[in-house]
Parts: C-alpha cells; structure tokens; sequence
C-alpha cells in the first residue's frame, strides 16, 4: 500500500514550531478520548476487584483498597442464575458451542455468494444481491413468532428422526437452531463483505485458469481462497462479535440450560439480594465479553486493514 | 494461507454437532419451569418448591428469564407455545393466564383437582384465572396484595411517627420524615411501580366500591369522575417526597433503602417482604408493615400461578406431580414464609407466619368474606393487558410529568382504556 | 455478453456435465437465497398479513383491514400528552440524528488524528475499538452504573471537591433518550473509525502531493479533497449507523431500567411491547412494517445507485 498518506503529505513544509504545536494538540485529544473510552471499562474491573463496602461506602474512580478477586470467582462458579447457583461458566461453553458453528458456516456461504455474485454473474444477479442485502435490516423482534413456528416444525421433523434412525442430526436441538438463525440473519452481512471484496479482484486471472480448464470450485479453492484472508478476518471478527453478543434470539430460542452467554448475565444482572452485588455483576460482564474483547485487542490491527482492503467500498 | 483447513474444521463442527446430540430426552421424571424469579427472595422461595419436588423424585429444569417484570419471560414463553415445544409450567400473571387458555394450550388438571377440592379451598375470585369452562389448567401458589406500607422501623421510631390512618395522615408523616433528613418514600420511578402504588392510591381515595366499579367494570362515569380526579391528585402530592434518583429503579433496590434506613417507607405489594426476610430483619422488631393509609379492610391482590401447558404423555406425570407439590399446604406454607406472600389454599395454617404474614392471611379471609378482595389493575388482575398497559401508561406519564394535570390525566385514561379495547 | 463476464468456453454441444458446470454457481447460492427467502421476505410478508388482522395475544387470521394502521396514523399526530408512537418516533429522530451525527463526526475526527503518522497507533486503536465488543447488555449495565448521580460520576466529582457538578440526566425521565445516545455513541463510534481509518489508508498519495504544491492548507486539503473522496465510506457507515439506530433495544431498556414514564420509547420498543406484552399483535406488526418501510425508503435508493455504478 501507498507510503504517502494524507498526513505525511501535510507534514511535509511547517515550521518546527508549529509542528509541534500541533502534534501536542494531536496527542492531546486522542489521549483525551482514549481515556474517556476507558473510563467505563477501568471503572468496571476496578469495581470488580472491589469488597462490596469499598462500592457502597467509596468513590468508583478510586483504587480498590483491599484488593479482592473473590467477585471473579464467585461469578465464575457460585454465582445465582436463577435456582442453579453454579456461576456463569456453564452458559460460556453454550455461546462458544452456539458460535464456532455459526461464525463458520455463515462466512463459507458469505465467501461462496460473494464468489458466485462477482465471477459468475448471472441474469439478474443485482437484483439477487439487493435482496440479500436488505436482509440486514430486517427488525429482529418482527420474526421472533414464525421464527419459533418453524424451528418447532424442525423440531419435530427431528423426534421422528430420531425415533426412525436413532439419530436426530441436531433438529430440535437448541443450540443447533440458534445456529441456523444467527446464519440466516448474518448472511447478508457476509455475502456484502465478500462481494464488495471480491469485486476489486482482478477478473482476469480468473479468466486465465479458466482456460487451462480450472472449475468453478477449482478456481475459488486455488486463487479466490488463497488471498481471502483480509477480508476473512473482518467477517469473522465482525460475526463473533455480533453473534456473541446477542441477547434477543438467545433468550427466545434458547433459554434454560442452552442459553447463551448474555442470557446469563442477564439473569445474574437482575438476580440481587436486596443489596446488588456491583462487584460480581461487573466481573461477570467482562467475562463475558473477554471473548470478543480478546479477539478485538489481538487482531485489531487485521480488522483495519481487511477494512482497508475493500470490504468498505461501498 | 489456512482457508482450507478452516472450511474443513467448520463442515466438522457443524456435523460432529449435528449427529452428537439427541433432540429429546425421554426422562419423564422431570419438569420444565419458565420464571422470571431471579431476585434474592424470589428465588428462594421458589427453592423450596423444587427441593420438594427433589424428594418426590422429580428433577427440575429451570428456565429462568429475569427483566422487565416477566416481560421477556413473556416474549420466550410464546415462542416455546409457537414451537409446540412448550414447559411443563410457567409462571403466569392475570390475564395472559386465560389468553392461553383460550388458546387451548393449557392442560387440564381435573383429575387431580376433584380429588383435592381445590375449588373448596382457592378464594372464588381467583377460580376466575385458574379455571375456563370449569376445568383447572391454572394453580396459585399464593396471594399477594399490593397495598401495603413496608416501613423502617428504627426510622420511625427516630421520627416519633405512629401508623398513618387515612391518606392526610400519611403526608404528615412523610413530612415528619422530611423535616429529619431521611427519603421519606422510596420508590422505583418504572411503570408498573407507579401503577402498583396508584392501585392503592384508587383504594384509599375511592374505597372498594368506586375502585370495582372504575377498573373491575370500567364504568366511564367513575373513570371520569372527581374521585378519579383526587386521587391523581393524591399520587402527584407522594411525588414529592421520592428521592430525586428514583426513575428507573428496581423495587428491590428501594426496598434495600429502606432496609438499610436511608428511606422512611415503601409502597409496594408484600413480594417486598421476601427482601426483608433475605436480609434477616424481623418484622414488628426492625420493619412494620401497615395497610395503606385508608385501604384497611380491604385487599388488592395479585396472585403467582402457574400455567399447565400441553406436554407429551410421557411428561403428564411430571406434571402433576409439580401441580399437586404446588398445592400442597407444605409447599404453600414454607414458599410463602419466604416470599412474604400468604397461601393460595385458605386452609394453610398461619403458623409458620411472622406478624405481617399472619395479618396478610387474616385480611384476606375477611376481605373474601366482605367483598373487598379485588384485582390488582396494574398486575392484570382487573382487565386484560391491553388495557392494563393503556392504565400503567398514564399513570407513569402522569408521575413523571409528561401528563401535566390531574384533569389531563382523567380525560387520557378514559381515552386510552377505550382505545384500548 | 450479458449474461456473464467468463462465459463458460465451449458452446458447441452442451453436454450434462457441461450443465451441471454451468449451472454450478447458481446451485451454490441457492441455499442461501432460499433461506433468505424464506426467512426475511416470507416473514415480512407474513408479518404485513398480521398487520391487517385483529391478532391480540396469538396470530390470527380474521382480516380487519387497515385499522391498525390508521390506529398509528392518529397516534403519530397525539402530542400532549405524547403517545407511546409519538414519543417513539420523535425519540428515533432525535436518538437517530444525534447518534449518526456524533458517530460520523467523531468517528472521522479520530480517524484523521490516528492517521497523522502518531506513535503508539497500535495501542490507541483497539482502545476506540474495544466497546464494539461489549454487547449492549454490558454497555448498558456499565453506563448506567456510571452515570448514576447516587453511586457514578456525579459522586465522584462532589468527592473530588467540585460540589455544584450535576448530572442526573440517567434519572430524568425528559434526558433519558440522550444517555442511551451517549451509550450507543461510545459503543459504535470506534467503528465508524476504523471505517474512516480504511478509507483515509486507501487515497492515492499522488492526488494529495498536488494539492500541496498547489498550496493548499492541511485544513482546507482535508475539507476540499480527502472528505469528499471518503464519500462511499460516509454513505456505508451511515447505512450502518441508521440500520443500529433503528434497531437498538436492549440498550434503551438496560440504560433506563425498563423506560420510566414511556419517555425513552423507540419504534423497536414500541413494537416489541405491543406485540409481546401488551396482547395488540397486529398493531405490533404494523409498526414493524411501517419501520421496514421506512429503512426500505432509506436503502433502496441508496443500493439501486450503488450497484448501478458497478456495474461496468
């Protein structure tokens, strides 16, 4: 990519002195916001590493003075969601079960579309890709009913399954279904990804293999695939989180002993004892989105430039 | 780069997940329980019920769904309906009870209620929301009522305050409290706690009859009346002595401030008191419990039920095992201890009881006898949930002020309950 | 050729191989456009039949007409005292106008700023990133913890010594909408720089050098070049930004304990309340549909422009 970035154009001339002024308000105001940024999330371990009569007593922006880890513990094993008090950890591998599927199987389908709506355009493949788009913007609480109504069908297409074959090839199974919707719902998204994406890449190499006789699954595996992995990662970073992080279809579809991490914390949240537990609901938030926070912190920098690399384009 | 391997791993993932889990389990020995008791006395009381069921052999589910006062209970537990994947029980309000009924989606527990002659032992009104067409698909656990003053009993005692009589009696003493320096009332500024404290705000302006003829028959006369009009009155002269912080609050937060003394007083239906026993204060020794001023005799009540919905044969017996442990004065007794309601079953001894809990069991046998035991509005206990919702939106808008005067306030409840019909 | 820009090579005589291989493409994304029909276009219709029945609790199919419909129609214009829809709506207007214009504007501010060759880039980007990771059940419960004047930042300052500091707009009923606005702002403003961030790595240096030896300022090369090439990226993070607005929910309700007084009511609460809570089913789906209108009015112009351009 270009070396002459905007910046590095404007920098070139000014005087020492005014450069310098400038790189202070420069510095200034992001570290101005970076602070505002943190704020929630200092307050929030702070108060999570806190004894209850710190947060009750005490001011929020001030050191924990007896440093506690027990709040952690507690929301990690013992802590009250509903009538099981067995922490929140149960309700961690649910989300991570729920996500790993759905993440995988809505970015292939989105990377396959995409390659299908660049190279191998069809009659009216505009009008199919508009269709899929508006599908992001379909209100979530709209489809809850029939949503049930067919995932029920499944259900029981799933019992006769299993009473005919022993096996129920998960229909019916919560998890399972939470998987098909978050697919649904998030292909609009992978498929704009991947087709904005593939659209920049160069038609001509495809034309190429194509006459030395490579097919279409031979063309994606041997050149879409290979220089995929920009925008894979901003796909995939973009559906964990949202995946991850969805409270409506979880509390919906799976709600008992498949729910998924938000349900939980929702619960937890909202479970008090006259006096809430600041400490625990707060060590339970972060662990629940450690997971997305993670994978942000470590490929942050990969997620700005598969951005860069055309998933924004339009 | 990986991109093969990553199709691999995900077309193995979603298939290993596919194959590896069974969709039903025959366990017949089991039940499925929606509720929305997450809070700390709640949850509690809600425990005895399943270690009950523990001993009789039957495993339990749990579904809970905390938020929004059952709203999102309410959301799951239609989409499990529309599944036809439906729980063994759910917890169930009012109203929405019947919707389900009628629906035709609830079981019928005749079987068991004929045996145990339930009918002989539930107050009639309540027969209203457990039964259609004479079958039993419903069963309370017990009877709250929503008028009543929890109050800190150290506070009181500071003040030198003594049990309001009458609504004047009442602002007195939320002005003596005032004077000392404490909140007076403590309130969560959310609809339905709005709503649950105008429910007896109706009560003590109009008395039973105006409050039955206004809400239980909607009579456009009372709804318009001058009473009406008081009583909005009424409710903005409490809005003076709630903190400033008090919008969007839990009730289970302001019955902590009043635990813990920083506030007077707690308008709020006797599910307060689970908070006070979770706490390990003695009612009469750190907390009283009074009626609201100028509703005594008198009960507005709402009731916990659970909806028997249609299961498979195979989970009929799990079933009934958890309605008949429901209905067991044992279960009754030991669930209402704990969440500071009184028994659904009038024939439960009042033993086990504290003060306030033998008062609630009293004033319901004399309000049932007198004809003063009416449904809560706010809690769907007087009309469905359209209007019901149509009620709570004015009060709330009237409380926080977007609704400017008690005049405005009657003419927008008679237009919202017809619009909502 | 119309059909495709690698038209498949021999033509002459179509075996069913051949076919299949050209048929191929087709049968990849029909599973996915299938459920998308299904699971979008079948439920939207679905809901717009509700809309015209008289559902209350459960669907049902006794046609009312358009009722329901005219029932919002006269809410829309109900002001004192407001009605849920109209309170809704004005919420969305303002919620949605300040959300988008503070994301956009703050989004491109500290684009511009990490794009000045700054040390410790690396560090200062997953900081504006990181809300992005929160679910709005955790931004919610933090910012609302944060704001409270009993526990939060009101506290906190009086502590400090500033005793005249106020802040109650988390409690005030009338404020409320802008506390989910600064909650959604922190959450999604990060984006929307890592959008711009993209946008301002991918202009061609050459155009910006001549600027320069045209003298023009850093300020007015800014405003007369690289914010109008950054055209696209401002029409993708709007759609994205309004496509948020309207649906935020759970931020509201986490934010404001459950909307006190119905003052924080938006068109995605007044849909789910009506549909779920409050047994007026079809007046629900009218609202859902009245929504979809709305994004489709926004969307379909903006997409029929779209791929009209990209298609050379």
């Amino acid at each position: 990519m270009s070396a002459v970035t905007p910046a590095a154009i404007m920098r070139a001339h000014p005087t020492r002195r005014s450069a310098w002024r400038s790189r202070i308000v420069i510095y200034g105001l992001l570290i101005f916001f970076a602070v505002l940024y943190l704020m929630p999330l200092v307050v929030m371990v702070m108060t999570s590493l806190k004894p209850m009569s710190e947060i009750t007593g005490g001011n929020m922006f001030e050191l924990p003075h007896h440093l506690t880890f027990a709040p952690w513990i507690k929301a990690w094993g013992t802590t009250c969601v509903g009538l099981t008090c067995a922490g929140i950890k149960g309700y961690f591998w649910n989300s991570i079960k729920m996500v790993v599927p759905a993440v995988f199987i809505s970015t292939m389908l989105g990377s396959l579309n995409g390659y299908v709506l660049t190279k191998w355009r069809f009659a009216g493949h505009r009008l199919v890709f508009g269709l899929m788009l508006f599908a992001c913007f379909i209100p979530y609480q709209s489809v809850l009913i029939p949503m049930a109504v067919i995932l029920g069908k499944l259900g029981s297409i799933g019992m006769n399954m299993q009473d005919l074959t022993g096996y129920s090839l998960g229909f019916g199974n919560p998890t399972v279904n939470l998987v098909l919707v978050h697919v649904v719902y998030g292909l609009g998204f992978t498929t704009l990804f991947f087709r904005n994406y593939y659209e920049a890449f160069p038609t001509e190499l495809i034309k190429a293999a194509q006459i030395d006789g490579a097919g279409f699954f031979q063309i994606f595996r041997r050149i879409m695939l290979p220089s995929s992995a920009p925008i894979f990662i901003v796909t995939v970073i973009y559906q964990f989180t949202n995946i991850w992080n969805d409270f409506l279809f979880g509390s919906t579809f799976a709600a008992g002993d498949n729910a998924p991490m938000t349900v939980a914390l929702n619960n937890v949240v909202n479970t008090s004892t006259g006096v809430i537990e600041y400490n625990v609901n707060m060590a339970a938030a972060i662990i629940a989105a450690a997971p997305t926070l993670i994978v942000y912190v470590v490929a942050g920098r990969y997620f700005v430039r598969g951005l860069m690399a055309g998933a924004v384009k339009g | 780069m990986k991109l093969r391997n990553f199709y691999l791993a995900s077309a193995m993932a979603a298939s290993a997940l596919g194959l590896a889990v069974p969709a039903h389990a025959a366990d017949v020995k089991q039940v499925q329980v929606l509720h929305w008791w997450t809070s700390g006395g709640e949850a509690a009381a809600l425990a005895t019920l399943k270690s009950y069921l523990a001993k009789e052999g039957y495993a339990w589910k749990d579904v809970p769904i905390a938020g929004g006062g059952g709203a999102a209970a309410m959301t799951t537990l239609k989409a499990m309906v529309a599944a036809g994947n439906p729980p063994t029980a759910s917890q169930i309000l009012g109203y929405y009870a019947l919707d389900y009924a009628k629906a035709g989606k609830l079981n019928d527990l005749n079987v068991l209620a004929t045996k145990e002659h339930w009918d002989k032992v539930i107050p009639k009104a309540l027969q209203k929301f457990t039964t259609t067409n004479g079958k039993w698909d419903a069963i309370p656990i017990n009877i709250h009522s929503v008028n009543w003053l929890w109050i800190n009993k150290a506070v009181m005692d500071k003040i030198g305050g003594t049990e309001p009589k009458n609504f004047d009696e009442f602002i007195a003493l939320l002005d003596k409290a005032k004077k000392a320096g404490v909140i007076p009332l403590a309130l969560g500024g959310q609809p339905w706690q709005e709503g649950t404290m105008f429910d007896s705000v109706v009560m003590s302006t109009g008395g039973p009859a105006f409050y039955k003829k206004a809400f239980v028959d909607l009579d456009p006369t009372a709804l318009k009346s001058a009473t009406m009009k008081k009583a909005f009155d009424n409710l903005a002269k409490l809005r003076a002595y709630v903190d400033p912080n008090y919008a969007g609050r839990d009730w289970n937060l302001a019955t902590a401030m009043v635990i813990k003394g920083d506030a007077l007083v707690q308008v709020m239906g006797d599910w307060a008191k689970g908070e006070f026993t979770v706490a390990h204060k003695v009612a009469g020794k750190d907390f009283l419990c009074y009626r609201f001023p100028g509703t005594e005799g008198t009960v507005i009540y709402n009731t916990d039920m659970f909806a028997m919905f249609q299961v498979p044969a195979d989970l009929r017996g799990a079933q009934l095992a958890l309605a008949d442990a429901v209905m067991s004065p044992a279960v009754q007794s030991a669930f209402n201890v704990i969440k500071g309601s009184v028994p659904a079953r009038m024939d439960v001894p009042d033993t086990a009881f504290d003060m306030c809990g033998k008062k609630g069991i009293a004033d319901v046998k004399k309000a049932d006898a007198a004809g003063t035991f009416v449904g809560s509005m706010t809690q769907n206990y007087a009309q469905p949930p359209a209007i019901a919702t149509a009620y709570t939106d004015v009060v709330t808008k009237f409380f926080h002020g977007e609704i400017k005067t008690s005049d405005a306030a009657v003419a927008e409840l008679s237009k919202a309950i017809d619009a909502a019909k | 050729m119309t059909v495709s820009a690698l038209t498949p090579v021999p033509r002459a005589r179509v075996s069913l191989r051949q076919r299949l291989q050209n048929a191929l493409p087709k049968l990849v994304l029909a599973p996915s456009f299938l459920l998308i029909l299904v699971f979008v276009y079948g439920f939207i219709s679905w809901t717009f039949l509700l809309s015209l029945t008289s559902s209350k609790a459960f669907t049902n199919f006794h046609f009312i007409g358009w009722g329901n419909y005219l029932k919002l129609w006269t809410w829309t214009f109900e002001r004192d005292p407001p009605s849920n829809w109209y309170t809704a709506i004005v919420n969305m207007g303002l919620f949605g106008g300040i959300y988008v214009v503070f994301c956009l504007s703050i989004g491109l501010g500290l684009a511009i700023l990490l794009d000045q060759k700054i040390r410790g880039e690396g560090v200062l980007r997953p900081i504006y990133l990181y809300p992005l990771a929160l679910s709005f059940i955790v931004t919610g419960t933090a910012w609302k913890l944060f704001l409270n004047p009993r526990i939060g930042l009101e506290k906190a300052m009086h502590d400090l010594g500033w005793t005249s500091f106020h802040f109650d707009w988390v409690v005030n009923p009338r404020m409320m909408i802008y506390c989910v606005a600064i909650a959604a702002i922190w959450a999604s403003a990060g984006f929307i720089m890592a959008l711009f961030l993209a946008g301002l790595r991918g202009i061609d240096g050459e155009i910006l050098k001549a600027a320069q030896i045209d003298g023009a300022s850093s300020f007015q090369t800014y405003r007369r070049i690289v914010i109008p090439m950054l055209r696209p990226v401002f029409l993708s993070a709007m759609i994205i930004l309004i496509n948020l607005a309207l649906k935020s929910y759970d931020l509201v309700l986490s934010v404001t304990g459950n909307n006190p007084g119905g003052a924080a009511e938006l068109p995605s609460t007044f849909m789910y309340s009506y549909t779920f809570t409050r047994d007026q089913m079809a007046v629900g789906s009218a609202s859902a549909i009245i929504m979809m209108m709305t994004i489709a009015a926004v969307m379909i112009p903006y997409l029929y422009s779209e791929l009209r351009e990209k298609s050379r």
